[in-house]
Order: C-alpha cells, then sequence, then structure tokens
C-alpha cells in the first residue's frame, strides 16, 4: 500500500500518528519544563486532521502574527517538520529562558537566536520520540525562523499536504506556566517515508 | 454597500465591482487578481501549487496554477466578462524560510509565480503589475472598480499596484 492522500490513509496509521504526537508531544514539554526549570502543566495534545481554511482559524485567524520554525527531517526518513507558536506566546518563554522582559515588536537577534534554541529542544524532544518508536535514525537539521501572518507561515506546510490532498495533519499541544501556551507541531514526511514509517511500526509488510 | 469577499486558500471567487475581493496571508502561494476592464467584473485565485498534472490528487482545480486561473477566467465569462478585455496583477509566491536550498518545495513559491505567468499568457491575459518573492506574507484586496491591488504585509508596510 502507499499513501496518496490523507483522506485514504487508515485509521490505524491515524491512531500511530496520534500515538507519536502524544509521546512527541509530551517529551517536548518535559524538556521544556526543564530548560525553563519550572513546572510545566501539559494537556493531552490534539491530532487534527483540518481542512487548509480551518487550520488558521484554529492559530487565531489567517493574519494571527506567529513564530514558525522549520527544520528539515533527514535520516531513514526525510522531510520536514514546523513548530509554530504565537508571537506574545514564544516572547513570553524566550524572557524566561534569558531572565529578561522582551520589548514589544519584531524580535531582535538575541531573542531569535533564543526562540531558536527553544525550538530545537522542543522539535529535537519530538523527533527523539519518534526515532524511538520507529526505531529508525531521524536528525533535524539547524532550525529556520519565521515572524508572519500565520496563514502565510502556514502555507508551508500546506503546500507540502497540499501535493496529496486538501487537509493538514497537525499536532496541537496546550501547555501553561504562568500564561497558556498553544503549541503546533506538523511533520511532514516525503511520500516515500511514509510508506518507511508505516512498516516500521508494522502497519504494511 | 460593498462588499468583501474573502477567498480561502486553494480557493478562487468572482466579484463585481463595486465589491472587492480579499485573501489573507499569502506566503508561497500566489493571489491571481483578473479584472475586464469594461464591465468591472473581478476574480481572484489563492493558488497554492504550480502543476495539476504531474500530482495525484487535483480534483481540487482551485489549487493550481494551470487549472485553478483557466477557471477562474471561465467563471468570469459566465458573469459577462470578456476575455480579451481582461487584465491581471499577482502577488505572492514568497519563499518563508529564507536558506538556500534546491529543494523543489522551498522553490515553489518562485515556482508558483512563474507558472500563474505561463498560464496568463497562454490565455492572452496581459499581467499589467506584480508583487512577488521576497520572504515575507502578504494580505491582498483587488479592487475591480478601480483595478487597484493591495498588499498588506507585517512590518514591510502597505502598498498599491
Amino acid at each position: 500500500m502507499s499513501v496518496n492522500s490523507l483522506d485514504a490513509m487508515s485509521e490505524q496509521y491515524y491512531d500511530v500518528l496520534k500515538e507519536i504526537g502524544n509521546i512527541g508531544a509530551g517529551n517536548a514539554m518535559t524538556a521544556l519544563s526543564q530548560m525553563l526549570n519550572c513546572k510545566v502543566d501539559m494537556k493531552v495534545p490534539q491530532v487534527k486532521l483540518l481542512e487548509f481554511k480551518d487550520v488558521a482559524t484554529l492559530m487565531g485567524g489567517e493574519e494571527q502574527i506567529l513564530v514558525g520554525v522549520f527544520l528539515g527531517v533527514e535520516g531513514d526518513i526525510t522531510g520536514s517538520m514546523m513548530f509554530l507558536i504565537e508571537l506574545e506566546a514564544a516572547k513570553h518563554l524566550i524572557g524566561k529562558l534569558m531572565g529578561m522582559e522582551i520589548q514589544p515588536g519584531e524580535l531582535g537577534e538575541m531573542e531569535t537566536s533564543a526562540m531558536k534554541e527553544v525550538s530545537n529542544i522542543i522539535t529535537g524532544a519530538y523527533l527523539n520520540s519518534l526515532s524511538t518508536l520507529t526505531n529508525m535514525m531521524i536528525y533535524p537539521s539547524v532550525p529556520f525562523l519565521a515572524v508572519d501572518m500565520a496563514a502565510a507561515i502556514l502555507s508551508v506546510p500546506a503546500i507540502q499536504f497540499g501535493m496529496v490532498g486538501d487537509k493538514i495533519l497537525l499536532i496541537q499541544s496546550q501547555f501553561s506556566d504562568d500564561i497558556d501556551i498553544d503549541g503546533f507541531f506538523v511533520l511532514m514526511p516525503d511520500l516515500e517515508s511514509y510508506d518507511k514509517i508505516l512498516k516500521s511500526l508494522g502497519i504494511v509488510s | 454597500m460593498a462588499e468583501v469577499i474573502k477567498v480561502g486558500m486553494a480557493d478562487l471567487k468572482t466579484c463585481k465591482s463595486p465589491d472587492s475581493i480579499t485573501t489573507l496571508g499569502l506566503g508561497s502561494c500566489v493571489g491571481v487578481a483578473i479584472v475586464d476592464k469594461v464591465n468591472r467584473i473581478g476574480g481572484l485565485a489563492h493558488v497554492m501549487l504550480p502543476d495539476s498534472t504531474v500530482m495525484k490528487e487535483n480534483t481540487n482545480i482551485a489549487k493550481f496554477a494551470d487549472t485553478g486561473v483557466v477557471e477562474l477566467v471561465k467563471q468570469m465569462e459566465k458573469l459577462g466578462a470578456v476575455r480579451n478585455r481582461m487584465v491581471a496583477k499577482i502577488a505572492g509566491g514568497a519563499q518563508m524560510f529564507s536558506f538556500d536550498s534546491k529543494s523543489s518545495l522551498m522553490r515553489v513559491g518562485e515556482r508558483n509565480a512563474e507558472a500563474c505567468r505561463e498560464v496568463l499568457k497562454k490565455l492572452g491575459i496581459p499581467i499589467l503589475a506584480e508583487d512577488c518573492g521576497e520572504n515575507y506574507g502578504r494580505t491582498v484586496v483587488f479592487y475591480p472598480e478601480t483595478g487597484v491591488y493591495e498588499i498588506r504585509t507585517v512590518g514591510k508596510g502597505t502598498k498599491t499596484i
């Protein structure tokens, strides 16, 4: 079997992705909590298969300003992944990490670099879970960061998913320390990597 | 009262002056705006991928430059627009994450814009102006009444073409 459309994806595969999402996001939050040296409460992550038009709504509207971190995935599977978070929430996290208040407006060089570090840890923990579950080697590339309108940033994963359908698969992870924060993970394996993931999980032989 | 018609991602709509038509937060996608200069019938397509023929999954014709722009023109003609009076403006096609990559996924903005130019050329519709490329998102509003295409960005100001 090959996966040509996410809609046609088996229930079983969807469940597996959900599980990977749960564990991955859970690990990511643990890593975040360690880094910030504080308790981070986390809700059970939600795996969502959404129409393009509903994705931006989930993130506060098309023009909501988000920080998007994009990184390539290499190793036994190839593709890319993204971590998205609202700009204000990102500033809160960076502020905590740097032990200072972040000024309003755009992110400076230091803040951008700190945000990349936060993302590295979060996405690294996520990919680590995927790697453990599938027993595959999975390495992240260096992260790239963009601060822009939600829809514009989302066009990147949407285009990737657009090649196989009209929906996007994402994992919403809500957590809170002093404020509530919504983080979103999007894993975008290349087409041939879907099969590899399925095989490694024993769903197809 | 003039309405503002909203076009979603991988979607297309038509409108009649004095209504205007918008799509929010174009990233690597391209917003193709077309108007019949005489009767002021306009349309906007939010194109996501360049070529439907290389895709297995191509049921949503609005998603692709080749099929989407053709369909938009067809729908405008149904409303009474005439092909040889049509002119176009295009915006978007950014590379949201600015790094050097030969990966086709990363260059998709550029390829989208190129595919839109090609299909408009094939249809014989001239492009009057464009604002494509760079690395930032664009919200666009098209006014068939004046033919003005307004482009808003985060931190890069607003302009009209």
